[in-house]
């Protein structure tokens, strides 16, 4: 009987997921601390998003357990996940584009708190959150841009804004799917700054592929291919390791 | 024990008469992802055509009048989707209530033209005789149309499984983009798939005539029906259809001979329990 | 200039029996109903993104509920149309448990599938529901003591009734519940990753707009002192689709103005057409063809572009 053990933010044992005859996850077990922040690289179509999928929920695993601060989350669904503190951004965009900004870091706020479910006042009522949803903007450098619909912004400022959502809710566990992909230099590192100033309560694991602007943000690494973990452990020491370099370069 | 035997035999009919109905749906639905609500119109289009030229020349061939009604009303089903459905591809929502206006449109031109009466259709003569098999006696006429649905189970079954044609539509039902992406013709495949599900069931109308009759209001009985057989069996599955036809066959003729004012909620019943406990259908795939 | 054109409207609508004659009061009756038909179901499509093609269940079996109560069982109207309505959520509940198993098009086949054996009941059981006779000689309800005979008394009547429900839904739309709902619509995954149950969000707005369907239903059968299996068909389904797409689907509005068109061509289509179903069927091409935004969104449009036109 194991004890619970609390002090993993997120524990994945033993996950398998096929499509058919193909297996997408293989016996994936990955135990990640507190206040981690970690990064999962590899090629493509190694199975990242995916991993990412069964974490946030968006999909079920064949086999294996999720456990999110030592509750057991693998049957839940997405939303309940949501409220015991998980938070995820997605590779592609999807805000709510015919809505003004604090109109999506409201929605962003308003799925954990009980008013959701309200059906008799306006929801722009709530100055409280209103409040809350342009502070969240201002620390992510959009405040200016508050009332404008996101159809009318760039795609740099569209990604802050999914992060902007995801950060609104102080999550304990953040799942960033390729935070930096298409983003101009500038664009780049400002995501960057503020990935490295989210608070250590909350633990982040990031997928990416521009791995030196990532390299910079990790501290511990694991490089997934063909649905495997090959390597895990402290940056350094898997960037240095044979195996990440075979993935890489085929050498 | 004649009664059993007789409503088992009616059951099997009325199965396969649902599976020419339903089969043109299902594939439809399953390559081009539209829900055909013209497809209990394109039936009752057969069933009236067939009823006409039956009476008006009894020594017309029922099989005869059945292929040139299937050409008839694909030829309509072909037109409406070059010229209305085309139009709508972006717009899913929209074709689903054309499909819906032209079966409005269908079933009141049918009243207009041929009134409210109810037509029967005449048995062909050389099937009137009963057959005796084992001391029981059956009409033949609906043992003959069983042998139809399988007939034509198995041409679909062919067509999809050893043409290239099929294999294209399969392809497509598979992955739309992709299939586009390999150079498979899809949108003409689209129309191509279109006219074969309303061909199939304007046929089916026809060879369903002897025991429906052609009257308004047949295509509002049979399209819910159809919806059912393919939500029960699955989309785009044809062995789904085949399958369910037949339990819905049975289900409906024995529910109405038993309990006929209850008969609709019988129906609905295994829809329930399969939406319930498997909402992809009996062999639909997850996500169609 | 939107009070201005608000008020004038207001006071049109208030004071319509005193310069309008019998027959175009209970028109206006009749396009009340439907508005508040079709803004129930705009609920699901319009602001929900559910197509629903069996909407006129809730109105039928509202309808049918007090028909049967207060003709057949000796019920006053009060309760009977407690009861209805009772009724008409419960039924709601249980079909929107069913369909909502399916998104899309598979909740359309269903919802269809559903509402047309419903109606294959209504026309069989004929002992219950006298079929194809449907059921004749209802009496309007008397609130307060006041009798709704008159075509003036009534139309005054379904006027509050359906401010009500343009209010009750306004509100709705626009509170965190409405937004959430849209939310769900454009983006049911992002809505669940941050916390939102999309399900039960659905099926809580499919219960609500069956509701409403159920008072069109009540208010339909007062008005008509009769009912018959039609008012549960597709054909009715359809209709209110039909006004909620022509109208416009993404505004309260739209469908009021939807069901207006629609019920002004069903009535002088047919002095002159015998085939309603088949001008119905030939609008839905049109409408879906030429203006699939409806007119409402349609309309704001050119009066938007007019304004930004240098005079």
């Amino acid at each position: 009987m194991t004890p619970p053990t609390p002090n993993y933010a997120l524990e994945i044992i033993d996950l398998n997921k096929a499509f058919g005859g193909l297996k997408v996850t293989q016996s994936i077990s990955l135990a990640i601390r507190l206040g981690e922040r970690r990064l999962i690289i590899g090629p493509n179509g190694a199975g990242k998003t995916t991993l990412f999928n069964q974490i946030s929920g968006d999909m079920r695993p064949n086999s294996g357990q999720i456990k999110l601060f030592g509750t057991d989350v693998t049957t839940f669904a997405p939303y309940r996940r949501a409220h015991l503190g998980l938070s995820r951004t997605y590779q592609i965009i999807t805000l709510f584009t015919g809505d003004t900004l604090e109109h999506n870091v409201t929605l962003g706020l308003l799925g954990l708190l009980p008013s959701r479910w309200q059906m008799w006042r306006p929801l722009s009522s709530y100055d409280v959150l209103a409040g809350e949803a342009r502070q969240t903007l201002d620390t992510v450098g959009l405040l200016h841009l508050a009332d404008h619909p996101v159809s009318e912004i760039a795609y740099g400022e569209k990604r802050r804004v999914e992060l902007a959502m995801a950060l609104a809710q102080k999550p304990r566990v953040l799942l960033l799917d390729e935070p930096l992909a298409g983003l101009s230099n500038t664009e780049r590192s400002t995501v960057k700054s503020l990935i490295a100033s989210i608070p250590r309560e909350t633990t982040v694991i990031m997928i990416e592929h521009d791995m030196d602007t990532a390299l910079d943000l990790a501290e511990t690494v694991t490089l997934l291919n063909y649905g495997r973990v090959i390597v895990d452990g402290e940056r350094d020491v898997v960037i240095a390791d044979e195996r990440t370099r075979e993935v890489y370069l085929g050498a | 024990m004649q009664f059993w035997i007789i409503q088992g035999l009616n059951s099997l009919s009325l199965g396969g008469l649902l599976f020419l109905l339903s089969s043109g749906f299902s594939l439809i639905f399953g390559l081009m992802r539209l829900a055909n609500l013209t497809h209990g119109a394109f039936f009752m289009l057969g069933t009236y055509f067939g009823a006409i030229t039956l009476r008006a020349y009894s020594g017309l061939n029922i099989w005869v009048t059945a292929l040139g009604a299937g050409f008839a009303v694909a030829a309509i089903g072909g037109l409406f989707e070059r010229l209305v459905l085309t139009r709508l591809k972006t717009n899913p929502l929209g074709q689903v209530l054309v499909t819906l206006g032209m079966s409005f449109i269908i079933s009141d031109a049918c009243l207009v033209l041929w009134g409210g009466d109810s037509i029967p259709v005449p048995t062909p003569h050389n099937l009137q005789a009963p057959t005796r098999v084992l001391g029981f006696v059956f009409p033949t006429y609906r043992l003959v149309l069983v042998g139809c649905a399988i007939g034509a189970a198995i041409g679909l079954y062919f067509l999809m499984e050893r043409t290239r044609l099929g294999a294209m539509i399969r392809a497509g039902v598979d992955d739309r983009q992709m299939a586009r992406a390999v150079g498979i013709p899809v949108s003409n495949l689209f129309t191509i798939v279109f006219c074969l599900g309303a061909g199939i069931a304007g046929a089916g109308g026809v060879l369903g005539g002897p025991i429906l009759s052609a009257y308004p209001g047949l295509d509002a009985d049979m399209l819910p029906l159809a919806l059912i057989v393919v939500i029960l069996g699955g989309i785009g599955s044809l062995l789904g259809a085949f399958v369910g036809s037949f339990i819905i066959g049975f289900i409906y003729t024995f529910g109405s001979a038993l309990f006929p004012e209850l008969a609709y909620i019988i129906l609905f019943l295994p829809m329930i329990v399969v939406i319930a406990f498997r909402p992809q259908g009996l062999f639909g795939r997850v996500g169609a | 200039m939107k009070w201005v054109a608000t008020a004038l409207l207001a006071a049109l609508l208030l004071l319509l029996p005193f310069f309008a004659g019998d027959f175009y009061i209970n028109l206006a009756s009749q396009i009340l109903i439907a508005a508040i038909f079709a803004l129930s179901l705009n609920l699901l499509v319009g602001f929900g993104g559910m197509t629903s093609l069996g909407h006129a269940s809730y109105l039928g079996i509202a309808a049918y509920i007090s028909a049967l109560l207060t003709s057949r069982y000796g019920f006053g109207h009060g309760p009977a149309a407690i009861i209805s309505i009772a009724g008409t959520i419960a039924m709601a509940a249980f079909f929107g448990t069913i369909a909502l198993r399916a998104t899309g098009l598979g909740f359309l086949m269903i919802t269809l599938a559903l509402s047309q054996v419903l109606w294959g009941l209504a026309y069989r059981m004929s002992d219950v529901t006298n079929g194809d006779n449907g059921i004749a000689g209802l009496t309007r309800p008397t609130p307060f003591g006041i009798s709704l005979d008159s075509a003036a008394a009534f139309y005054w009547f379904s006027l509050i009734v359906a401010s009500l429900a343009l209010l009750m839904m306004a509100i709705f739309v626009s509170s965190s519940f409405g937004s959430s709902l849209k939310g769900v619509r454009d983006q049911p995954r992002r809505m669940a990753a941050l916390g939102f149950n999309p399900w039960m969000i659905r099926w809580i707005t499919f219960v609500y707009a069956g509701f409403w369907g159920g008072i069109s239903g009540l208010l339909y059968v007062y008005y008509n002192k009769y009912i018959h299996p039609t008012s549960l068909s597709t054909t009715s389904s359809a209709e209110a689709l039909l006004s909620v797409i022509a109208g416009g689907s993404s505004t309260l509005g739209g469908p009021v103005v939807g069901a207006t068109l629609v019920l002004l061509l069903k009535n002088y289509a047919s002095a002159y057409i015998e085939r309603w179903n088949m001008l119905l069927g030939l609008v839905f091409l049109f409408i879906v063809l030429v203006m699939p935004t409806g007119i409402v969104p349609g309309f704001s449009k050119l009066m938007a572009r007019l304004r930004r036109q240098p005079r």
